[in-house]
């Protein structure tokens, strides 16, 4: 985050002085003397499947439209956003970009991205629900188009599931938070953990799993301010947590501090009986797990009234506001996210498309590698509550993460978290509010 | 006559042994500490060896093993199929090369000034500057020096990456190199000069050889700085033919922090690779300038 406050400083010092350079630079660019335009592409696609759904992709427009040209180039998730706020600033940003849609807020709000709204057909706006489009829409204008996204999923070890007593949810009848405290308890026996929580980045899995029991933390005032507080809906899924850790001892302590795949090798050992991570870490568990471990993908826990609603930040494609060929590109988009293109690009990431037709796909409803709970899941996706919240970073990382690590390490305790999220929150929101 | 030694005083065996025995304690200590150092230090590189070798099933054991039950290659295949490794080694190494070539060419003389004139307010003051230099963050100039490099049309060229490796570990190398110049006797010089050497003979055939060690050593360290840089090279070129090695790595690695870890192992492995070989060819370089004798008192 310090880094990119000192980005943000620093691009706004040189602004104003390269604006008008910048700006005389850009017609004209990437036009072959035929007329032939090339566009650039930069993809954050990273898995050997993912990146040759794309590359595939790309090379079938390229054939269908030689003269509109799609340069592949790789980007990588590891410092995209100081990369691509340079490539903005500098005039040089990809034609059509990849991200997620909680990297977006910053560039939408900067004025670096165009406004799809009229630029994107019909056919790909009544493909993906207004719910999802929200994760991407700020200040009343688009500016991504969601494609992937990812639901929290408890991942099982069949095996410990099934020889215990505690009844196996369905997307259909998830387990209620109390439930799932219970199950976590029953499974908690001979060196095994219920539950390992792998919490290295507490915020996004807190925040999102916390929609289920009407959690929202930001609050939008009717003057369009935001501020955040943090009620008893907020405090629900925290709670569990903290009293799993501290309390019963059904969720390991040790993975406090580590990121979803260190806890792989416990989840494998029998260590952990579940484990709540992102969908797309089936993809190593496929590849890593044992010959012979059984596993199977289960809903996270549903809130009151059977309530599963969770948060979530989609994968989008957006286009430079500075691109000559904003069309072209937006054509590019509409070709790239077609669904059968996005069921491709979805099974290379192990993902979920956002499109609707994608998603009834019957490749995404197999159970093998628990595609139809995932898919079930689709429709309880909401944006997360952060989603376009300025200042949301600093909060995140300045105040929100070492609160609620020392919250479920047992250091404080419910009131002081709920001060510091709160109060010290507010003072970092004001900042972006003025 | 001959006296004997009394009880209350020591024969000489024993007051040898004494200090003997303390004295292969320490150094026993000393070898101790030393290896302890070593194995501190060697510990990721065996890793990083080790992981590259394992297969993705004991790459996710709860009890993983140094040796590799079933050591396998697929993880080198699969990063040389997933990414083009050797064209951005090959990127990596001319720019890594020129910028430690450039550097040591521009630093020599500037260090050699540096520390003959040291108290000068100039090199004072030029000295001030480097230390400050050295505070900045990355972060911060990116941006203004993207635009003074898009301005002469060297965005996306390994030759703009090439001049920012200069000037970025310039002002280090300065400082390092000044350091060795410094050590160099000046009564070296002006006995040359007796002899009747001119200055730039002087220069040439006294003491250069005798910097010779440090200006490896600053190569050394130009060299390691700009092949392990990851963000200039992020940020300035664009052209995936053009990309280095670091750059390249982080293709490996997903969103929040998941990697593909056979793979990024493989790679990081032969990313290290190259600097390791150039200190091993190199180091012997470093140690074996030495300018004990070099001045009769």
């Amino acid at each position: 985050m310090r880094r990119r406050t000192l980005l943000a400083a620093s691009a706004a010092g040189t602004l104003s002085a390269a604006g008008t350079l910048l700006s005389a630079c850009a017609p004209g660019r990437r036009r072959a003397s035929d007329g032939r335009i090339t566009l650039r592409f930069q993809s954050l696609a990273w898995q050997q499947e993912s990146i040759e759904a794309n590359k595939q992709l790309v090379a079938e427009w390229n054939e269908a439209h030689p003269d509109i040209r799609v340069d592949y180039v790789q980007g990588s998730w590891d410092s995209v956003h100081d990369q691509l706020l340079t490539s903005f600033e500098g005039g040089e940003a990809p034609d059509i970009i990849h991200d997620a849609t909680d990297d977006l807020a910053d560039f939408a709000y900067g004025g670096y991205l165009a406004d799809l709204t009229d630029l994107l057909p019909r056919r790909l706006k009544d493909e993906i629900p207004p719910q999802t489009w929200q994760t991407a829409t700020f200040g009343g204008a688009v500016h991504g188009v969601p494609f992937l996204q990812e639901p929290r999923v408890l991942i099982a070890n069949r095996a410990l599931l099934e020889r215990s007593r505690v009844r196996i949810p369905t997307p259909e009848r998830p387990w209620s938070w109390g439930e799932f405290e219970d199950a976590a308890k029953e499974l908690t026996r001979d060196g095994t953990y219920g539950v390992a929580w792998p919490l290295k980045e507490p915020v996004s899995a807190t925040l999102n799993l916390s929609l289920s029991t009407g959690g929202k933390v930001f609050h939008r005032g009717a003057d369009g301010k935001v501020t955040v507080r943090f009620d008893a809906a907020d405090q629900r899924v925290p709670r569990v947590i903290h009293d799993q850790l501290g309390g019963d001892r059904s969720a390991a302590r040790t993975t406090l501090g580590m990121g979803g795949s260190d806890t792989l090798p416990g989840f494998f050992g029998g260590k952990y009986a579940m484990v709540p991570l992102g969908f797309s870490y089936r993809q190593q568990i496929v590849q890593q797990a044992p010959k012979g471990f059984a596993w199977t993908v289960l809903p996270s826990p549903a809130g009151p009234g059977g309530d599963q609603r969770q948060g979530v930040s989609p994968q989008t494609l957006s286009i430079a506001a500075d691109s000559p060929y904003q069309r072209e590109a937006a054509r590019f988009i509409d070709f790239f996210l077609r669904p059968p293109h996005m069921v491709r690009l979805a099974r290379g990431d192990w993902m979920l498309p956002t499109g609707l037709t994608a998603l009834r796909d019957p490749a995404l409803h197999t159970r093998r590698h628990g595609w139809a709970t995932g898919a079930a899941l689709a429709g309880r996706l909401r944006p997360a509550p952060a989603q376009s919240v300025r200042g949301y970073p600093e909060w995140k990382d300045k105040v929100a993460t070492p609160a609620l690590q020392e919250y479920y390490s047992g250091a404080i305790g419910m009131r002081e978290l709920r001060e510091r999220l709160v109060e010290d929150g507010n003072l970092v929101l004001a900042r972006y509010q003025r | 006559m001959t006296t004997r030694p009394t009880a209350r005083s020591p024969r000489p065996s024993a007051v040898r042994r004494g200090p003997t025995v303390r004295r292969r304690a320490a150094r026993t200590g000393q070898y101790l500490a030393l290896l302890g150092y070593l194995v501190f230090l060697a510990f990721p590189l065996l890793w990083l060896v080790s992981t590259a070798f394992k297969p993705p099933r004991e790459l996710a054991s709860l009890h993983p093993g140094w040796i590799p039950d079933h050591p396998t290659l697929d993880n080198f295949r699969q990063a040389f199929d997933e990414q083009p490794l050797l064209r951005s080694a090959g990127n990596s190494l001319i720019a890594s090369l020129a910028a430690a070539a450039i550097t040591v060419v521009i630093a020599t003389p500037m260090a050699y000034v540096m520390a003959r004139h040291h108290r000068s307010p100039l090199s004072r003051a030029a000295t001030g500057w480097i230390v400050v230099s050295q505070a900045f963050p990355f972060v911060l100039v990116i941006i203004p020096l993207f635009l003074v490099l898009k301005e002469v049309r060297l965005i996306d060229s390994l030759s703009g990456l090439i001049m920012v490796y200069v000037v970025w570990s310039l002002p280090f190398a300065l400082w390092m190199l000044a350091g060795y110049a410094r050590a160099v006797p000046r009564e070296l010089e002006e006995a040359a000069a007796v002899d009747g050497a001119s200055r730039l003979r002087t220069l040439i055939s006294v003491t250069m050889p005798l910097l010779a060690p440090g200006i490896v050593a600053t190569a050394l360290f130009a060299f390691i700085t700009a092949w392990n840089e990851f963000f200039f090279a992020l940020v300035l070129l664009k052209s995936p033919q053009k990309q280095t090695m670091p750059v390249i790595l982080t293709h490996f690695i997903g969103t929040e922090g998941v990697a593909d870890l056979g793979p990024l192992a493989a790679a990081s492995l032969l990313a290290t690779l190259p600097s390791l070989v150039l200190f091993a060819v190199i180091q012997r370089r470093i140690t074996s300038g030495t300018l004990a004798g070099a001045v009769k008192h």
